[in-house]
């Protein structure tokens, strides 16, 4: 996992609420076995018309050139749905490394974090408000101080995450490595257990 | 003081908790399938390890197998393959599968309750969102994502940030015509699709109390529909009655001793949830929804809801756009509105119970000419009792196409799919834009309803259907 501290970048909006996996990427691009290449058809149906990549459809955001960055600000309830994990690897294959929403579904929150991608949480003030500003402000996301800034304004906001997971998200640390150095305990609790 | 059923498994599987942080949470089943797993095995083996505790994961292809010709080798080469994976993954590490082929193979959210391998008390993840179905047996069950199927591969934990709790009751007795679908569906329509996120759910009272057991796994299934982490009911005599006697069921006295062990798993009269929903089982109507997340459900009788009437902005937009979707119009009834296609199957409804249903309606009669109607049975085993019990005779007879277990066109992965702009009255879990296809429209609706349309060809509200050779 690729660590992360401070990232200050554009970002690139999309208002919408209830923004589910299978928009993210849709279930028919799942069948790959390896955690390559999913950005290339990250929010595909939204993308592209009729499926045709030569065809892509010019409302939708990623396709406006204006827009670019490391940042995703997305409506309410970002990532319900499926619990499959293509959508935290489409997002970072794509580039993203921040979303920021009012709200996310807890599975997704999950599948990003382990893959190194922050979900921010801010208010539905402080949302609307980064979603009025141009194409060409930047935001600053500090891990370390739990703060997402406006840069133009000096606008800011502290986001939660839990201490464990800010240490592993600064250090490029992942659960696994915890879990195995955990291993005797968890051996000792079986015993105990009498699985 | 643990006193809620969540927080007796809960605390009971806790091997240790990080301070600030999440607990390790020890699994006692995993089962996987083979969309979500090939990655945590390459994961798992780039570290130089084997699964750590192999006995305690049960695979099966369930998501990505043609429902037609099962017995031939998969056409397309990128679902062959994945489920290739699975095989030579689960021989490499020693996992019991029940593959394409297997008398047990079938969706992997049907096979573990009906092979008695869910059972009260335990925890069980799964790479996929609906293992809150095993819930309904009184136990932790939660999707997870594949960094997390690693996990259990590596250590057999997840870390987990313990969930708040929640409890729904539902007391009184449904109307006619109501089924478990209906409750969950009311349900999700009041609190919406993200209503109980973070939050993990007990359904209890007594409509509750009063549902079969696969009645309770419709309900539990679509606990993630409203955002949760996973819903649970307490195991009771029709929970034992249930598993009693089933393939990897406990027998004789470990038999006894469990069940003794399983009655304890209730919540104290005194438990105190963060949050507590009241229904009454009365109000609840044949649902069906018209927008594109689960929450957006109606009353089969009622009108759409109008979006200039909504004052939240993000709401009303939300409204229009999945009308836009949807090709309806606020303030109309769907009642009488043609549909072209019905899907029946999913682990929400692909039950024996779920084909009941179907055939108690359609038995006699025939679809209508304009829908196509598939059914798909959640499990070879649930194949073979359709077969027993003559059911698949009525569906045939009815004009029902009837396909091999899988996951289908639940959710458009493999080649059953719904063509855009379509309307399909389907008994799946989610009316996602595009989940059953590209473009296709999504009505989510109970058996009951599913089966009313296929005779009608139109949105029916099952009580009004007439008798046969009225």
């Amino acid at each position: 996992m690729e660590k992360l501290e401070v990232l200050q970048s554009r970002f690139y909006p999309l208002p919408a609420e209830n923004v589910d996996t299978d928009q993210i990427i849709p279930a028919r691009f799942l069948k790959a076995t390896t955690r390559d290449g999913f950005g290339k058809n990250l929010f595909r149906d939204w993308r592209y018309l009729n499926d045709n990549e030569q065809t892509p459809k010019p409302d939708f955001v990623l396709n406006q050139p204006q827009y670019s960055g490391q940042i995703l600000v997305a409506g309410k309830n970002f990532g319900s749905g499926s619990s499959r994990e293509h959508a935290a690897w489409a997002l970072l294959d794509f580039g993203f490394r921040v979303i920021i929403s009012s709200f996310f579904a807890d599975i997704f929150k999950n599948n990003a974090l382990n893959n190194g991608v922050l979900p921010v949480q801010v208010s539905e003030q402080f949302l609307t408000r980064i979603l009025q500003l141009g194409p060409e402000a930047t935001l600053t996301v500090n891990v370390a101080a739990q703060t997402v800034t406006i840069d133009e304004t000096g606008e800011q906001e502290t986001f939660e995450i839990n201490n464990y997971k800010k240490t592993c998200l600064i250090n490029g640390y992942d659960d696994i490595d915890y879990l195995l150095s955990v291993r005797a305990e968890i051996q000792e609790y079986e015993n105990l257990a009498s699985h | 003081m643990a006193n809620t059923l969540f927080d007796k498994i809960w605390d009971r599987h806790v091997v240790k908790s990080i301070p600030d942080g999440p607990s390790v949470l020890y699994i006692d089943k995993h089962f996987i399938h083979e969309v979500t797993s090939p990655q945590a095995f390459s994961g798992i083996e780039k570290r130089g390890l084997k699964v750590f505790r192999p006995k305690q994961v049960v695979a099966t292809a369930d998501h990505n197998v043609p429902t037609k010709d099962q017995h031939l080798p998969i056409k397309e080469y990128l679902s062959r393959m994945q489920v290739e994976k699975l095989t030579e993954n689960c021989a490499n590490h020693n996992i019991e599968l029940y593959g394409l082929g297997h008398p047990y193979q079938g969706i992997v959210h049907i096979i573990g309750p009906e092979l008695g391998i869910t059972q009260p008390g335990m925890t069980i993840v799964c790479g996929d969102s609906h293992t809150s179905t095993h819930g309904a047996f009184g136990a932790i069950a939660f999707g997870i994502g594949t960094s997390e199927v690693e996990m259990v591969f590596a250590s057999q934990c997840v870390l987990q940030t313990k969930p708040k709790s929640m409890r729904i009751n539902i007391e009184g007795e449904l109307p006619p015509g109501v089924v478990s679908k209906d409750i969950v569906l009311y349900i999700i329509a009041k609190i919406s699709a993200a209503g109980a996120t973070g939050y993990f759910v007990e359904f209890a009272g007594s409509a509750i109390r009063r549902l079969s057991m696969e009645a309770r796994m419709t309900i539990c299934n679509m606990s993630i529909e409203m955002g949760a982490r996973g819903g649970m009911i307490a195991p009771d005599e029709t929970t034992f009655e249930y598993m009693k006697g089933r393939r990897f069921a406990p027998v004789g006295a470990e038999w006894d001793r469990k069940v003794a062990e399983w009655k304890e798993l209730v919540s104290a009269d005194d438990a105190v949830f963060d949050k507590e929903i009241f229904i009454k089982a009365e109000d609840i109507q044949p649902m069906i929804t018209y927008g594109t997340n689960p929450g957006l459900g109606i009353a089969v009788n009622s009108l759409i809801p109008v979006a200039e009437t909504i004052p939240d902005e993000g709401e009303r937009k939300n409204l229009e756009k999945a009308l836009a979707y949807m090709g309806l119009t606020g303030g109309k009834s769907l009642i009488g509105m043609p549909v072209q296609h019905i899907f029946i199957g999913s682990c929400t409804n692909a039950r024996i119970e779920d084909l009941r249903l179907v055939a108690g309606v359609v038995k006699g009669r025939k679809k209508n000419e304009h829908v196509q109607v598939m059914i798909v049975p959640g499990s070879q085993q649930v194949a073979r009792q359709a077969h027993e019990e003559g059911l698949d005779q009525i569906f045939i007879e009815a004009g029902f196409e009837i396909r091999q277990a899988g996951c289908s066109a639940c959710l458009g992965m493999n080649e059953d799919k719904i063509p855009a702009g379509e309307y399909c009255i389907s008994t799946s879990n989610r009316n996602f834009e595009g989940r059953q296809g590209a473009g296709a429209r999504t009505l989510l609706a109970s058996p009951l309803t599913a089966a009313a349309a296929a005779i009608t060809g139109v949105v029916t509200d099952i009580r009004d259907l007439p008798p046969v050779n009225s």
